[in-house]
């Protein structure tokens, strides 16, 4: 019979990673020990325990990686709960890839990278910094400007302080909305941080993070010069299908699982204000 | 052209049902018209259309997509698709037999519905022309014709004869193995039913509405109109429009525990529900206003700028019969669409 | 009994507007067609003249609207209180649902108010002009002419067997009160009573098979004012969809049945609303029957902060074994 998208893959969990006090990195393989399927940077996939609930989540490893794929999920609903207690060896079912990737193999390419994430919204675009990380020489300077409550709450804090911080043209901006001991690194949030580094507006921007710091520092941006056709986001909404037919993600007539997640804002602006 | 008497349709639907499981529109108690499988004594109904639509046929209310075993650490993926049968619809009309064209370029889009895509293929579609149209038919709005039905085989029932012309190549198949029991019929009294047909439709009190006004690139037009507000302030958030609409084809996808497994389950799902759009962490559409304006963006603008300019409506007037506060497509596009629609 | 027309009722909001009583006025706005009543908050007499509708076809039941309405703002909101509706209003208020202040309640009579699906099952699609007779109903139709119905044929069934006309809330009244009347409405429970187990649950599985969980049963109920339903939780596994198995309608209904039981004052509004025409006040009723038979007589919504006898212990209430007895019987 011919293949069902809605018919999931089985993985299995092989690694468990305590990232912050909410969130958890999951990676997962097939029971043969390979990768699911291939992905591009930015797409997503629907992860569920049966029973339990079934949920889009962004593979947070990048593509280049042959080995496995990665989730970082932050406890929130029923799911995430369920899958927060779960321990390495437990099935999990997973289908995709679904949406459109960032497109790091024609825009992207031989521009200045700025990306800037709030909290757990560094998940998405850790695909997409280790894709560009990978194929270095195709892209100008990376600029990472990433913060989050406290020390704790900053994701793949280990990777970003051992590999992002240590690579030839690729600065890490991290900072915390309070002052924190142990801590001597940037406090504030992260627009104004991104004002204060004040960039050239000649690179592309890719932001991720809670809506209210999307806002504020598309402003801040918009003070340095940068255009909305010069900077991307990705959209997380309600998901059933993944795959544009069960109706509830759209914005206007895009549908977040299959036209997005990712968009440039001046696309999202000819769309209705209604994520 | 075939034709058979009116006093022989048990015959041939008893011919029919030895190829096929063959369905029916059949009266029920309190005027609710449904489809049911024909056997030997159920009778055709008159009414003109079914309270529930034929997408139930393609797009059944609920249905199974696949189950669970799990046990300890371990689940286990049972694929429980089966091969379908063929069947039979008798007596679709002209609008529901539009509804699967747009239902088709959501289902069949890539990646195809597999559940959907094997009713489709196993279905074979009679429709059948509608002789006496209702106050709230509007069909003719999205250009669909009462008379001249789409579907595999196009009926006519006149006052004593019923009429046939296949299509499509399983029509003409299904057609051909009625032979024995048809005889030839010329095109004169459909030409003339088609006639009174067209005189009717305009004399419905709906004649003139129009989609002109929607369409295409309307999003911002529309999107923060005022008058939203007032059409759905008494809406009172239930399904009704949705599940009696033959193009509302939003679903929702859940999981059932059997006790000794998990049965994933596909049902309709309404976007006039409060939990269509809720997350663990807020919701899109908060207030009944949100959700009110994307059921008739939908059909009015989104589905059309993703489909050519093809509306998700076919003016079969259920929800207009249906709606408890009796708000509906036809106040909204008159409404929104200002005077000229009137 | 005398006729409320609809341009008394526009002269009292018209008065009740100017002189600054109300800002708002509840009412019936008329449709496409001649039955196809939209409830709408009209602001303006202007508007009314032109929009507002008081028939044979205003059936809808504003008391449940104004649990939202008496919420929006300053000023008091007019409503027109049919007998049936009155009920309602009272029993919201006894269950604390709305601020009696913001309201100014107007009562009318009412003669019956008529189901459109039973009206085309008389006279068959193609309505264009519906007029009313005293009893007697003239339908203008596109393939028949003129067809004349007896009004009290096609009445809705809450109308055929009305239970009281006798407004029991109100500021002041339009025409004169009515009493509570004699009516046959637990007939048909009976008949559901004589079937055997077999029986009456092959009625019910007939019926509700039909079910196609739109929930316009609940959410136009005025018994169902919970701000989050038990069917509307997303943790509950069976919220605002179809069934996962055919057992789960007959749930939906019968727990629905349940929550509602001696607090439903039988207003008809879930059967009115019903796209599938199932006789859904048959379970309603069946409570309101036991109770009586149970209890003594108690209507529901009768006078505000009256205590049902589900949720008032005396020390002469039926034994609960005994009540399950009869309801084996």
């Amino acid at each position: 019979m011919t293949n069902e998208t809605l018919i999931p893959k089985l993985g299995v969990i092989t690694d468990i990673r305590i990232d912050t006090p909410d969130i958890k990195t999951f990676r997962v393989v097939s029971p043969e020990g390979k990768k699911l399927f291939e992905h591009r940077p930015g797409q997503c996939a629907m992860v569920s325990i049966p029973g339990v609930g079934e949920a889009m989540f962004s593979i947070t490893s990048s593509p280049t990686n042959t080995e496995y794929m990665e989730f970082s999920i932050k406890k929130c609903g029923c799911l995430t709960t369920w899958l927060h207690q779960a321990e390495v060896g437990q099935n999990v079912t997973v289908r995709g890839p679904y949406g459109n990737p960032f497109p790091v193999d024609d825009v992207f390419v031989g521009k200045d990278l700025l990306f800037v994430a709030g909290g757990v919204g560094l998940a998405p675009l850790r695909s997409v910094i280790n894709y560009c990380r990978h194929y270095r020489d195709r892209y100008g300077k990376i600029d990472i400007v990433y913060g989050s409550r406290s020390k704790d709450d900053l994701l793949d804090y280990q990777e970003i302080i051992n590999e992002w911080s240590t690579d030839a043209g690729v600065n890490v901006h991290l900072t915390i909305d309070r002052e924190q001991e142990g801590w001597d690194g940037h406090v504030g949030f992260v627009p104004t941080y991104v004002k204060e580094l004040g960039f050239e507006p000649n690179k592309t921007a890719v932001l991720c993070g809670p809506p209210i710091m999307i806002k504020f520092t598309l402003q801040g941006l918009s003070e340095l010069g940068f255009n909305r056709e010069q900077v991307y986001t990705t959209l997380e909404l309600r998901m059933k299908c993944g795959v544009g037919k069960c109706g509830r993600c759209n914005v206007g007539n895009k549908y977040v699982c299959k036209d997005g997640p990712v968009f440039r804002m001046d696309q999202l602006d000819a769309l209705p204000d209604e994520y | 052209m075939r034709k058979i008497s009116l006093s022989n349709l048990d015959k041939l639907f008893a011919k029919v049902s030895e190829q096929a499981k063959l369905y029916v529109p059949v009266d029920g108690k309190n005027g609710i018209a449904s489809f049911k499988l024909w056997e030997d004594g159920v009778v055709m109904s008159n009414a003109l259309n079914t309270t529930r639509s034929a997408k139930d046929f393609f797009f059944p209310q609920t249905e199974n997509l696949m189950e669970f075993k799990s046990q300890g650490k371990n689940i286990e993926i049972i694929d429980t698709r089966t091969e379908k049968e063929d069947f039979v619809i008798f007596g679709v009309r002209a609008c529901d037999v539009k509804s699967f064209e747009i239902l088709d370029r959501v289902f069949l889009s890539e990646p195809v519905d597999t559940y959907y895509a094997s009713r489709r293929e196993k279905g074979v579609i009679v429709s059948l022309a509608c002789g006496r149209p209702a106050e709230t038919c509007f069909c003719k709005t999205f250009g669909i014709d009462p008379a001249s039905p789409e579907g595999d085989i196009t009926a006519w029932k006149t006052e004593t004869d019923l009429y046939l012309k296949a299509n499509t190549e399983k029509g003409e198949k299904l057609l051909a193995s009625l032979n024995e029991l048809t005889e030839e019929g010329c095109e004169q009294a459909v030409e003339e039913q088609k006639k009174n047909i067209s005189a009717i439709m305009d004399k419905l009190p709906l004649k003139d509405l129009k989609t002109d006004k929607f369409g295409v690139g309307k999003t911002q037009e529309y999107f923060n109109s005022p008058a939203w507000d007032e059409l759905s302030s008494h809406c009172l958030g239930c399904g009704t429009c949705t599940f009696v609409c033959p193009t509302c084809q939003c679903y929702d996808v859940k999981d059932f525990n059997t006790g000794s497994g998990v049965k994933r389950f596909r049902c309709w799902d309404s976007c006039m529900y409060s939990d269509f759009t809720l997350m663990a962490h807020g919701n899109s559409r908060n207030s009944q206003k949100e959700r009110f304006r994307q059921r008739f963006m939908h059909k009015l603008v989104y589905y059309p700028d993703n489909n050519d300019g093809m509306f998700s409506c076919v003016g079969c007037g259920r929800c207009l019969a249906k709606c408890p506060i009796s708000m509906n497509i036809v106040k909204v596009m008159k409404t929104l669409g200002g005077k000229e629609n009137d | 009994m005398q006729k409320i027309t609809r341009d008394a009722l526009i002269e009292k909001a018209s008065a009740l507007l100017s002189e600054g009583k109300v800002n708002r006025v509840l009412g019936w706005k008329k449709g496409e067609f001649s039955y196809d009543l939209t409830p709408t908050v009209f602001t303006d007499i202007e508007q009314m003249k032109k929009e507002f509708v008081f028939d044979d076809f205003s059936g809808a039941n504003f008391s449940k609207y104004l649990t939202k309405e008496t919420k929006k703002g300053d000023g008091k909101v007019l409503v027109f209180l049919k007998p049936c509706d009155s009920y309602s209003f009272n029993q919201l208020l006894t269950e604390h649902r709305f601020d009696r202040e913001k309201v100014y309640a107007v009562g009318i009579p009412c003669d019956g108010m008529i189901d459109i699906s039973a009206l085309k099952a008389v006279v068959g699609d193609g309505i264009v002009a519906v007029n009313t007779d005293t009893d007697t109903v003239k339908v203008e139709t596109l393939y028949d002419g003129v067809k004349e119905v007896n009004k009290q044929e096609v009445l809705l069934e809450r109308c055929k067997n009305c239970k009281s006309k006798k407004i029991v809330a109100y500021d002041e009244l339009i025409g004169e009160n009515g009493e509570v009347i004699d009516n046959n409405r637990f007939d048909e429970v009976a008949k559901l009573e004589k079937m055997t187990a077999d029986e009456r649950f092959a009625f019910w599985q007939n019926e509700l098979s039909r079910c196609i969980r739109c929930n316009a049963c609940r959410d136009v109920c005025p018994a169902c004012t919970c701000e989050k339903c038990v069917f509307g939780n997303p943790n509950s596994g069976v919220e605002n969809k179809a069934a996962s198995n055919s057992f789960e309608e007959k749930l939906f209904h019968i727990i629905r049945a349940f929550h509602v039981a001696g607090r439903c004052t039988d207003c008809g509004e879930c059967s009115r609303v019903c796209p599938q025409n199932i006789p859904l006040h048959l379970l309603n009723r069946k409570f309101i029957k036991d109770i009586n038979e149970f209890y003594g007589e108690y209507q529901a919504g009768e006078e505000v902060g009256s205590r049902a006898p589900l949720v008032n212990y005396t020390k002469e209430d039926l034994e609960p074994s005994e009540a399950v007895n009869r309801g084996d019987e």
